[in-house]
């Protein structure tokens, strides 16, 4: 049958590009024939506006790159910045922070969970992870009095020690969690219709993934063992015994199977954090005004979406002279026109949803 | 009245911005009061989304009628005094200012320069004398107490390198020790592409992992740095790539990494380096008709009632 090409909008206002993403999609009846993401919506010049403040006034503008794992974001700064001044930081502040980021990497991989079966027809499954969240966020607004923009974290530590009891919570929630998962197994995992849409959608290979320089599950789900955390251990991952599940298929489904294993993990180096974790300070001492020593530094850490990486150029004065963030996210998505051509309208959902971005990401 | 534009009213009208600017540093000591400052609240993000979405909305009344961008006496004052935002608010302030302004703006490059390359002899040297750094080493032992656990590794690359693809390839060779001993290359421009497809290819490199690339203007020239990654070997290498601002352009890698296409593109956007033969080099973050390119330091915002 004779079919006339038709350009499609997708977005930027809808609700399965996740933010402000605009997908020009060229079909020949349902089948993809050509897509363009058209992004920068929401590029608010974050690195430009980091070279006018000091380190300390940064911290903010990186929970509002990747609002779903900003403590992630958080770390990725002082890190780089720790690294650069070679500060060392007390143990507590060191076991907080594992905390915290791997709670936070449960809870952005909860919002994927949720909104990704969303995106392919299922309710409930986001009501459940929600739920699971909720709490999680309860517990972060606790300890630092935000829900999402956390501006937690310091260079040389953490502002805030965890108040009484907080830790208890944290260990009740992490085996309440533990369990959770494996009910969001039973609740989607086997479906049918779920099956046969994620299967074997969306596929590529290791060599592929590595061209493209995707991370994170993108990476790993060709059965590439590259999570930083173990690639090269930065803070104190290197106590803690968990492991990086892999997945050979590169599939939408093995995206999807080791999102809900990692926050298995995630949960294990949690437990253990919270049985090891000393007293002491939160703080090292560090001067008022910090001025990181002429000189470069890059470092990447695990985030929730991929590697994310800083790097600093500095002058030798309070603010740097160029900071530049390695957004897992924008790199991920390069791949989105390689694996749409040919599908259905249908799947392009599903392959978007399968990469997890973050737009305030992706825009930086 | 946004935030950002409460503070820039009394800077821009004060006649003595330009101490204020260099007082800077004394009144943020107070932590708390600086971090309540660091909070992009509703205000500070509504001017950030005005900026970016249409230069016009630059037209909005401010109270300052007389820019030194409209005095056509005063042509350094634009180029010269961006370096530091201090310098830009000094620049902004008065007239008397701007000679101070620009001959600060001009330390502070000078500065940034000598920061690029922190122990900048030692490197030259490594790298006038290639991968036989008889020299070298003895000037890296004198700056800091032990050679890197990381030279060793450097020095075969430089040699292997040098031996496959001849002189004139690496132009230093250096450790940076502040980034957890990252070996870090400095080549040829024009080689590039080459050494690129060498560094993924040989096996016992394996660089097949391009991380990130980031542009960085250090005034007189720019710079790409790429940070390249090997899975296989669990290393980490950093390649430095120098172009002239002038016509600023660097071969393109697309053809080694299919990754480096958006972040090129990214880096093309932002600073306006181009990246000779990029299958589709346009602008991916700012729209089509933005004019400039906003990490250049020499960067004004174009207004079109100006």
């Amino acid at each position: 049958m004779r079919t006339e090409e038709l350009t499609l909008n997708v977005g930027p206002q809808h609700p399965s590009t996740h933010g402000v993403l605009r997908l020009v999609v060229k079909l020949d009846g349902e089948r993809i024939t050509h897509v363009e993401p058209v992004i920068g919506y929401l590029h608010r010049g974050t690195e430009k506006l980091a070279e006018g403040l000091n380190f300390t006034q940064i911290i903010p503008y990186t929970d509002r790159m990747d609002y779903l794992a900003a403590m992630l974001n958080n770390y990725c700064l002082v890190h780089a910045v720790e690294t650069l001044m070679g500060l060392e930081i007390p143990e507590r502040a060191e076991y907080l922070r594992v905390i915290v980021m791997e709670l936070n990497r449960v809870a952005s991989h909860l919002v994927w969970f949720g909104t990704y079966l969303l995106d392919i027809g299922a309710l409930s499954p986001f009501l459940f992870a929600f739920n699971e969240r909720e709490t999680i966020l309860n517990l972060f607004n606790e300890l630092c009095g935000a829900r999402l923009t956390y501006n937690y974290m310091r260079v040389g530590g953490v502002k805030w020690d965890a108040p009484e009891g907080w830790l208890e919570k944290v260990d009740e929630f992490v085996k309440r969690m533990m369990q959770k998962v494996d009910e969001f197994h039973t609740l989607v995992t086997g479906n049918e219709i779920f099956l046969n849409r994620m299967r074997g959608v969306g596929k590529y290979d290791a060599g592929t993934a590595l061209a493209f320089g995707l991370s994170g599950v993108n990476l790993r789900c060709t059965g590439v063992d590259y999570d930083i955390r173990k690639f090269k251990p930065y803070s104190i991952y290197d106590r803690f015994e968990f492991d990086v599940p892999l997945s050979q298929e590169g599939d939408c489904y093995a995206r999807y199977l080791l999102r809900l294993e990692e926050i298995r993990q995630s949960l294990r180096i949690v437990e253990q954090a919270v049985a090891q974790i000393p007293d002491g300070p939160v703080m090292a001492k560090v001067p008022k005004m910090l001025r990181p020593p002429k000189g470069e530094v890059y470092t990447s850490i695990e985030g929730a979406r991929g590697e994310l990486g800083c790097h600093i150029v500095s002058d030798g004065k309070d603010k740097p002279y160029r900071i530049k963030w390695r957004r897992p996210s924008f790199v991920n998505l390069q791949i989105l026109p390689k694996l749409a051509v040919g599908l259905n309208m249908s799947d392009l959902v599903a392959v978007l949803g399968a990469i997890d971005i973050v737009l305030g990401e992706v825009d930086g | 009245m946004s935030d950002a534009e409460d503070k820039k009213i009394p800077e821009v009208s004060s006649p003595a911005a330009a101490g204020e600017a260099q007082g800077e540093g004394q009144d943020s000591t107070d932590e708390l009061a600086r971090e309540r400052n660091a909070e992009p609240g509703p205000g500070a993000r509504a001017s950030t989304a005005a900026q970016v979405d249409d230069p016009a909305s630059d037209t909005t009344p401010r109270p300052q009628p007389a820019s030194p961008r409209e005095q056509p006496e005063n042509p350094n004052a634009a180029t010269k005094a961006t370096d530091t935002p201090a310098a830009e608010k000094s620049a902004a302030g008065s007239k008397t200012a701007d000679a101070a302004a620009a001959k600060e703006a001009a330390k502070a490059r000078a500065a940034a320069r000598a920061a690029a390359r922190p122990d900048a002899a030692a490197r030259a040297g490594a790298a006038r004398a290639g991968a036989a750094r008889a020299g070298a080493a003895a000037k890296a032992e004198e700056a800091p107490p032990e050679p890197s656990p990381k030279q060793p590794w450097l020095d075969r690359l430089v040699a292997k390198i040098r031996e496959r693809l001849g002189d004139g390839v690496v132009e230093e060779a250096a450790v940076n020790r502040l980034s957890e001993h990252r070996p870090t290359l400095t080549v040829n421009r024009e080689r590039w592409p080459e050494l690129a497809r060498f560094l993924k290819e040989e096996p016992e490199l394996a660089f097949v992992y391009l991380n990130d690339i980031v542009g960085v203007d250090y005034g007189k020239y720019f710079e790409v740095v790429y940070h390249l990654v090997s899975i296989a070997h669990r290393e980490h290498l950093t390649v430095k790539v120098r172009t002239d601002r002038e016509g600023a352009s660097v071969p393109s890698v697309v053809s080694v990494w299919p990754g480096a296409n958006w972040p090129e593109r990214e880096a093309y956007d932002l600073l306006g380096i181009r990246f000779a033969g990029h299958p589709d080099l346009r602008r991916i973050m700012l729209p089509e008709n933005w004019v400039g390119h906003p990490l250049r330091k020499d960067y004004e915002q174009y207004d079109e009632t100006m």
